[in-house]
């Protein structure tokens, strides 16, 4: 096997896709580009609405209450809701979105309170719309701090200690270290991210290296000269891999860099209820390299693949069409990894890519089942073998070189 | 030295079932000699080139180039051959130089010899003014230009020609025809296939009439001018093909 001539192959086809806009934009302006778009994007976008949501003083109504004035006048004067005169149609405005909520103020409330008779407050939101729920926690805030300042009333009138309302308290608390938490959130996307990266990356030049060359009339060119078909087709295939490998790269320092903007944007928004550390990812350079390295046969396997299938095609655009189903094909293991409580088994490793999708995901989160690693490790390097092995025997056969 | 020995290619196809493309074809091209290959269009033409050229593998029989087989040491016989055609187009994004390159690294040129075989193609053809421009820019003169530099870099013994000039303006073609009869007059093995009558007459030592994808008649011109009792290269094609059983298309 002479790797001088795989190398000429190669250097060629590189130098050639680096000329080719539509290359470059798949293998670097893509995951440089869209995936801080979309993360910090999705970043703005969500902590826009939720600053709106809680600043926006939404309009609500009280129903009865007439012999309620206090209670009345305290939510009048509620900074947080604007009340609105009451109506019958108050369900349908909610569900219009004309009005984000209503109470309902039981009769006697006000002298309920005194007396001590139990009563029920009802509160209506429009569920699912966040503007509505916020509006909702915003009423049901002030009768719960309401219910509060009359309970302490009603135990200091009768002498009573407040802690004998709260024998013992419950606590929650995570046990798990911290790299596992944001292990957990990373682990899940990443992996994910990683794979539709290499096979969207190894696609174009899959195409263009094949059914491209057919069809610009370079691949009976490139035949006639003294090279084997293996060692053009070897050369052709480690360029697909480069560009799988490099797309894939620079999506991941891509998401890294824009998660961590995209974190300090959502800290102050979430810092009540998530912790700002899970939306970045904490992640160490063990970690990645095993998961590279486990990426790497999945990379082969897509490259080799795209290249066989794209050589059949007679033309660039029915070469799409035969990968088009080939990317749900690789998309749907990997999105089966984000499914909560589908874990790594020793029948799961053999799957293809999804086996290295929930693999990475335990990694990431700082565990390895070492027998499972070497598992998907041998098993993923055995289906890119045979894919590769695959492409060069397609790159002997004329029938398909000169399909008419 | 090209030689095909009953030189045969079956395809299958779907609807017509097994094909006969090239059927039992045997000739023999000798140094500072061109060989036309004179046939209609499917007559078999480029299959039987393309099995020279090992694109394509015998069905049964032979071929050598140079000596080499093309079964069993393809790679040898490619090393040995300059395979021109209108099919044979060039890397849009590579400049002309880095087209004739990269050929030139992978018959094996060592970059010494590479860049002096380069420089004096380019200047004999000159390509010079062209050079670094990329191949999609060029016009249909610079890309043949630059085609025959590729089948030239590795200096090879044999050259094939499928219909070369389809296509191609007056001017253009006429270059062609002038570099066929260089390669010859260098000592080169030429094989060329053609529909054009005239090119033929004009080129060829030796005309084959292929049709049906067998080859019917074999001779230089006067031979087959004479056995066929016409005076007009036409006239023996027509009446060759309609003794076998059909005009050609």
């Amino acid at each position: 096997m002479s790797l001088r001539n795989i190398g000429i192959v190669y250097r060629k086809e590189l130098t050639d896709s680096l000329r080719d806009r539509r290359t470059l934009i798949s293998t670097i302006v893509v995951p440089i580009l869209l995936i801080p778009v979309m993360t910090i994007g999705l970043g703005v976008f969500i902590s826009g609405m939720m600053r709106r949501a809680e600043h926006d003083v939404p309009p609500v109504m009280v129903l009865g209450g007439e012999d309620s004035p206090r209670t009345v006048q305290a939510l009048e004067h509620l900074p947080a809701v604007r009340v609105v005169p009451p109506s019958a149609d108050f369900a349908q405005r909610i569900t219009s979105k004309e009005l984000r909520a209503a109470v309902r103020i039981p009769p006697g409330f006000d002298s309920s309170l005194e007396s001590g008779e139990p009563s029920r407050v009802e509160i209506y939101i429009y569920e699912s719309d966040m503007n509505s729920e916020v509006a909702g926690s915003k009423l049901q805030a002030f009768f719960l701090s309401l219910r509060q300042r009359t309970i302490e009333k009603r135990m200091a009138e009768r002498n009573v200690s407040m802690s004998l309302l709260r024998p013992f308290e419950v606590t929650r608390e995570n046990v798990v270290p911290q790299e596992k938490v944001s292990g957990a959130a990373a682990g899940a996307l990443l992996p994910y991210l990683v794979i539709l990266m290499c096979l969207t990356g190894a696609m174009y030049p899959a195409i263009d290296l094949t059914a491209g060359e057919k069809e610009r009339g370079t691949m009976e060119t490139i035949l006639t000269s003294r090279v084997s078909r293996t060692h053009l087709v070897l050369g052709k295939f480690l360029l697909v891999l480069t560009t799988s490998l490099v797309t894939a790269l620079l999506a991941v320092s891509s998401m890294w860099i824009s998660s961590r903007i995209a974190a300090g944007m959502l800290a102050g928004q979430l810092s009540r209820n998530a912790p700002a550390a899970q939306l970045h990812l904490a992640l160490r350079a063990g970690d990645l390299v095993v998961v590279f390295l486990l990426i790497l046969p999945v990379a082969v396997l897509f490259s080799a693949a795209l290249l066989a299938i794209a050589l059949f095609a007679k033309s660039y655009k029915e070469a799409q069409s035969y990968i088009s189903p080939l990317m749900i094909l690789a998309i749907v293991p990997a999105v089966a990894s984000l499914i909560p409580g589908v874990e790594l088994n020793v029948r799961l490793a053999l799957v293809p890519i999804l086996s290295t999708s929930l693999v990475s995901k335990e990694i990431f989160s700082g565990t390895y089942h070492w027998t499972l690693i070497a598992l998907i490790f041998a098993s993923s390097c055995l289906y890119a073998a045979i894919a590769l092995f695959t492409a060069v025997r397609m790159f002997q056969r004329e029938d398909v070189l000169f399909r008419a | 030295m090209i030689e095909a020995r009953s030189l045969t290619k079956v395809f299958q196809d779907k609807k017509r079932g097994a094909v006969r493309a090239v059927d039992g074809v045997s000739f023999r091209c000798d140094p500072g000699h061109i060989y036309g290959l004179l046939g209609a269009n499917g007559a078999g033409k480029t299959t039987t080139l393309r099995l020279l050229a090992t694109l394509l593998a015998p069905t049964s029989g032979g071929a050598t180039i140079a000596g080499y087989d093309v079964v069993a040491q393809p790679e040898m016989a490619r090393a040995n051959l300059g395979f021109l055609s209108t099919a044979t187009a060039l890397y849009g994004r590579l400049t002309a130089r880095e087209f004739v390159d990269y050929f030139g690294r992978l018959h094996g040129l060592p970059e010494d010899m590479l860049a002096a075989r380069r420089e004096q193609l380019f200047v004999r053809l000159e390509m010079n003014e062209f050079r670094d421009r990329r191949c999609d820019k060029l016009s249909t003169g610079m890309k043949q230009k630059t085609s025959i530099a590729r089948v030239l870099i590795h200096d090879p013994q044999v050259m094939i020609f499928d219909e070369p000039t389809t296509g191609l303006d007056v001017m253009t073609a006429r270059t062609i025809v002038a570099f066929i009869r260089e390669c010859r007059e260098r000592g080169k093995t030429v094989i060329f296939s053609t529909h054009v009558m005239t090119e033929a007459e004009k080129l060829c030592d030796r005309i084959g009439i292929i049709h049906g994808g067998r080859l019917l008649a074999e001779g230089t011109l006067a031979e087959l001018r004479e056995r066929h009792g016409q005076n007009d290269l036409e006239d023996v094609f027509v009446q060759v093909a309609a003794q076998a059983g059909g005009a050609p298309s």
